[in-house]
């Protein structure tokens, strides 16, 4: 029997309705969650945007202490010149902040897409066989886990350092290592729920390969919460690069701006009341984190179905027309 | 038996606010509970059946707003404070639901359960008045004395339950609302939990409304059934009499539906159970009913006595002073799109 | 409505076993010690003939639906065989049972939760087509899916092609699944529970939908249930299971008429009937079904059967069940007073099978507890619980009871049945 059927969609229609249903939840948000995605993500777009167009943008480059022949002036307060003041090096605070916005981005992007691609597989295959592989691996993982992340972070960049230098790739394999068990562990965590699911043995019964199983049935189900994770881990991700570059771990400040670096160098300038070189960086911190944390945070209570509230309409009882008013009589 | 009843429900409205429209779970709906009475209220999924228990007790889910009377003692508790209303609930008004778990506490033992319901309703008895009172009230659902101080995650679903029923009853309440509390319940339990409910006037007096799918049990355990549909009740009236001569048309082809050891033939109703939302205009129940006539189609019917104590919302029985002339003529059914079977 | 059976049954399942161990205590896991067995499939065999539709049916912890997935492969079996089309199913690895999945497919309890979220309609009734390499192309996938949904009902198909399960209600969803499992051809069908939690007026849409398919594809059914209405419309033969035993196995039509094993009859004594002259049934065997883990001794159904006697296998347990009966019977004031005399109740809980010593306690004497078990006899004088004891000898300090023999049931013919129960044999 003929049936005829639609043309096939396109795959990229498919796909496209599928991130439609998936940010549906995001176009429905209202109220205070709302106002933190968007505040959030205002924040960051304009960081990634100074990260972006930082060669265009930037009113000289972040090593410069000289235009033009003239060296700029050593720690100037902030001046129609060079709008944040400038360095003990004579280079432009302004531009190591833009710049710096580049480097951190960089760093936190690349480190984030490391400790996903490491960690989310390994989850989803230690939760779904289990036995001796996931009792290994959790082993592993919850050490690292243990460990102060500061101080892991610490000794791997270090250790890297020997072998390829204290650049930008160092710190971000750094800072995957210390989050790779944080997904690591979410992603098990819900694979090993997910596993008891109907649908997951219907697929089993089915006949699926477990690869097959894992790929289409547990994947997308559990994917849906890496993107919450990932925009607060980013905010961390920053902290624990600043702290590196503060205490001296991380990228070498010959080769790209970086705010915790610029952030240790002014400690010795706040004393004598050189404030512009701590506080510009600082800021910009500050800024970036909450950010950051604001869309994390926006995410997890509009896409969490645990959290998320649905929108509520007042009910109006007057707007309904009154029955007529009968006396109920004998049916015929 | 007083003649007054329990409970008296008039033109009840629990609605609630959605992005798609407001639900009208519960839409005017009367009816009596008589003291000590067993009523039965049936339907399927989504008709309102739970909103309307719960609504009675003033539990309403987040954005819902009632309107209307439920009179109880003399007052109208849809206009009650919520402290007021959790005053009564308890002492006066009892609920037990479908999952036993949801009101017991894991970390408590059932003594410890038994002891702080007394202590905060009936501050006046003695330590030994409550252990008295517990245990005969769990002695009369079948609950040994032997395990009155072990936790609840030590008893089976079934003896979970009865435990529930016996907290709920200990508190003497003129009115339990069971709402689906079989359910889940294997079925030789499940009998077991009902002669419990349906000796509750016997041994405790008490009244019961209760609020179930399955019609095998309505016909057993209760005195009076309600047939609820869309948000309304279409008919009521003594068990007997509905189930031997149902006067509304869902009544009548939902028993055939239902499927028991007497059933030769399979019968079921075409479509699917409207949305609360936008249901059909006029009847709800129009678009499926085999024997629908025009005014059906968009004239609301009204309260017609169709026999002795009984009641139903059809325009099959009249009042004809109400039908249009040429509107009791037979409405051709749409076919219902297989599409929008259930 | 039997269709004609082969010679040759197309299932064949003897003495299966599926046992599960159960985790004990912290100090057992530490070491490694396992506490128990649960035998949720405890030696059971049958046959399944082509076109038939068998029923099992049991309550919560009878092992049915562990039965349905041992057959399946989805659950590995501890012991004994599944013959099916030629090959032992138990002995098959992973692997090797992929390839025998398009043979026999199942269809789950609850429509809600059996279809992937992630998948549209189309997507998740196709996949068995592209896991088993049948299809070349999405376009061809559509037409067989189209096909296929179209059978069970969901039509216009296109409709629901694109679809996610949030979008559909119960009943469809339930026809999808339907429509997954039989796009493969398969020959057997176990369907788990397929209609429970459907409203009343669509249970009877899918089980007729089920009941063509079985005509127009010559399906053989394993008809898993609680529901013994459902099951008697549905089922050519049916197996009651209890505590992981069939109890009674036998053509539909007898077991419905003359029930013989006493929890068959409990069975469908409780069944609500929709006729209000029928009040709830009084007369039920007490209690629940026990737990698994620790069977009783003898005939699992002793404790609860209205009609045991001696040989059915009465222990320490029994007594303790008699005695809590007893005192939620007559109040608290006799509880208080002969509660102390008894000591420990739950040393009363070991299974000891010969005979039990009861020390008395609180000063009490032997004499005192037997008086005390006088009184529980005279109140309720038809008790099973008598039958089973042999004699009780009033001590200085204790009370000792011994049993009467007890005997494993086993299944014997009766009739155009087979029952286990002493009663018939």
């Amino acid at each position: 029997m003929a049936i005829p059927v639609q043309p096939i969609e396109s795959p990229f229609r498919r796909r496209a309705r599928g991130l439609g249903r998936a940010v549906g939840p995001i176009r429905e948000a209202r109220g205070f969650p709302r106002l933190m995605l968007y505040i959030g993500a205002g924040i960051t777009l304009l960081f990634v945007l100074l990260a972006l167009l930082a060669p265009v943008i930037s009113p000289y480059d972040f090593d410069q202490y000289q235009s033009g022949g003239h060296r700029f002036p050593q720690l100037a307060s902030p001046s129609s010149g060079h709008w944040m003041g400038t360095t003990v090096q004579s280079t432009d605070v302004m531009s190591r902040v833009i710049w710096g916005a580049q480097t951190e981005l960089k760093v936190v992007f690349i480190s984030l897409v490391f400790a996903i691609t490491v960690g989310v597989p390994l989850g989803l295959l230690s939760g779904y066989f289990g036995g001796k592989l996931d009792r290994g691996l959790v082993l592993v993982m919850d050490a690292l886990y243990a460990f102060p992340y500061l101080l892991l972070a610490i000794v791997i960049a270090f250790l890297l350092s020997n072998s390829i230098g204290k650049g930008v790739l160092t710190a971000a394999i750094a800072i995957s290592a210390t989050y790779v068990p944080l997904y690591f562990r979410v992603v098990r965590n819900q694979v090993i729920a997910l596993r008891e699911e109907s649908y997951v043995e219907a697929a089993r019964a089915l006949g699926a390969k477990p690869l097959t199983i894992i790929r289409k049935y547990v994947f997308h189900n559990v994917v849906q919460n890496v993107p919450p994770i990932a925009t607060l881990n980013a905010a961390d991700a920053i902290l624990l690069l600043t702290a590196l570059g503060f205490l001296g771990y991380g990228i070498q400040p010959t080769d790209a701006a970086e705010w915790g670096y610029d952030s240790s160098r002014a400690v010795s300038d706040a004393a004598s009341g050189i404030w512009w070189t701590a506080l510009f960086p600082g800021i910009a911190i500050v800024l970036l984190v909450t950010g950051l944390t604001l869309v994390g945070e926006g995410l997890n209570e509009t896409m969490n179905p645990v959290l998320r509230r649905r929108r509520v309409q007042r009910v109006n009882f007057d707007q309904e027309p009154e029955p007529p008013i009968v006396e109920a009589v004998e049916g015929s | 038996m007083s003649d007054a009843p329990v409970l008296s429900v008039r033109d009840l409205r629990v609605h609630y606010g959605t992005v798609r429209g407001t639900v009208r779970a519960v839409d005017r709906v009367s009816f009596d509970i008589g003291a000590a009475e067993v009523l039965g209220l049936v339907g399927e999924s989504g008709c309102g059946k739970s909103t309307l228990g719960r609504g009675v007790l003033g539990l309403l889910p987040e954005g819902a707003a009632s309107d209307g009377q439920v009179l109880y003692g003399g007052r109208n508790l849809v206009g009650l404070s919520p402290r007021q209303l959790s005053g009564l609930r308890g002492p006066e008004l009892g609920l037990i639901f479908q999952e036993p778990m949801t009101r017991l506490n894991p970390l408590l033992r059932i003594e410890d359960h038994f002891k702080e319901t007394l202590e905060q309703h009936e501050p006046q008895l003695t330590e030994r008045e409550i252990r008295q009172r517990s245990l005969e009230t769990l002695g009369r659902v079948g609950i040994p004395p032997t395990r009155f101080r072990q936790y609840p995650h030590e008893f089976s679903g079934g003896m979970r339950q009865r435990i529930m029923i016996a907290l709920a009853l200990v508190l003497r309440p003129k009115l339990l609302v069971a709402d689906e509390p079989t359910t889940s319940l294997d079925v030789i339990v499940e009998a077991q939990i009902l002669a419990i409910l349906a000796d509750l006037k016997r041994n405790f007096g008490t009244a019961l409304l209760l609020i179930t799918h399955n019609l095998g049990i309505i016909a057993e355990a209760c005195d009076r059934v309600a047939v609820m549909y869309a948000g309304k009740i279409v008919e009521d009236g003594p068990a007997r009499d509905v189930f031997a001569d149902p006067a509304h048309p869902y009544t009548r082809e939902l028993l055939r539906s239902t499927i028991s050891l007497e059933t030769t033939e399979l019968h079921s109703i075409p479509g699917a159970p409207p949305n609360l939302i936008d249901p059909p205009a006029g009847c709800h129940f129009h678009p499926r009913c085999p024997d629908v006539m025009r005014v059906c189609s968009w004239k609301q019917p009204i309260d017609v006595a169709p026999g002795p104590d009984r009641r139903v919302q059809c325009w099959l029985h009249g009042p004809e002073a109400e039908i249009p002339p040429g509107e009791a003529a037979g409405l051709e059914r749409e076919e219902i799109a297989v599409a929008d079977e259930a | 409505m039997p269709t004609k059976p082969d010679a040759e049954p197309l299932v064949s399942v003897r003495n299966l076993k599926t046992y599960y161990s159960i985790r004990g205590s912290f100090g057992d896991r530490l070491v490694g010690r396992e506490a128990g067995q649960v035998k949720a499939v405890d030696d059971v065999s049958f046959d399944l003939r082509k076109g038939e539709v068998l029923g099992l049916v049991g309550e919560s912890g009878s092992g049915k639906t562990t039965l349905g997935r041992t057959l399946l492969g989805l659950v590995r079996a501890t012991d004994g065989s599944v013959m099916f089309e030629g090959r032992d199913i138990t002995k098959l690895s992973e692997r090797e049972l992929r390839a025998h999945r398009r043979r026999m497919q199942i269809v789950f309890q609850d429509p809600h939760a059996s279809l992937n979220p992630a998948m549209t309609i189309g997507d998740a009734v196709g996949h068995p087509l592209r896991i088993h390499g049948l299809v070349q192309g999405r376009d061809q996938m559509r037409r067989r899916v189209a096909e296929a949904l179209e059978i069970v009902g969901l039509s216009p198909a296109e409709q629901f092609l694109d679809k996610y399960p949030s979008d559909l209600s119960g009943g469809q969803k339930q026809r999808a699944v339907i429509a997954r499992a039989v796009i493969l051809n398969p020959v057997l069908l176990v369907a788990d529970e397929p209609v429970s939690m459907l409203d009343m007026s669509v249970r009877a849409k899918i089980l007729e939908l089920m009941l063509n398919l079985k005509h127009e594809f010559d399906l053989s059914y394993l008809y898993i249930t609680h529901d013994l209405a459902t099951a008697k419309f549905f089922c050519d033969r049916i197996a009651i299971l209890y505590l992981g035993r069939i109890v009674e196995i036998g053509p539909s039509a007898a077991i419905y008429e003359e029930p013989k094993h006493p929890y068959t009859q409990a069975l469908l004594r409780a069944i609500p009937e929709p006729d209000p002259l029928r009040t709830v049934p009084r007369d039920l065997p007490r209690g629940e079904v026990p737990d698994a883990a620790r069977p009783p001794r003898g005939c699992s159904f002793h404790p609860r059967c209205p009609r045991a006697f001696e040989i059915c296998g009465w222990e320490t347990r029994d007594l303790r069940d008699l005695l809590e009966a007893h005192w939620a019977r007559t109040g608290a004031e006799e509880y208080e007073a002969e509660r102390p005399l008894f000591g420990d109740l739950d040393s009363l809980s070991a299974s000891n099978g010969v005979a039990v010593r009861v020390p008395a306690r609180a000063g009490a004497t032997g004499g005192d507890l037997l008086a005390i078990l006088e009184r529980v006899r005279a109140d309720e004088p038809d008790e099973p619980f008598w039958k089973g004891v042999r004699a009780m000898h009033a001590g200085a300090d204790a009370l000792e009871i011994e049993w009467n023999e007890a005997r494993e049931p086993r299944l014997v013919a009766s009739g155009p049945v087979e029952v286990e129960c002493h009663l018939y044999g």
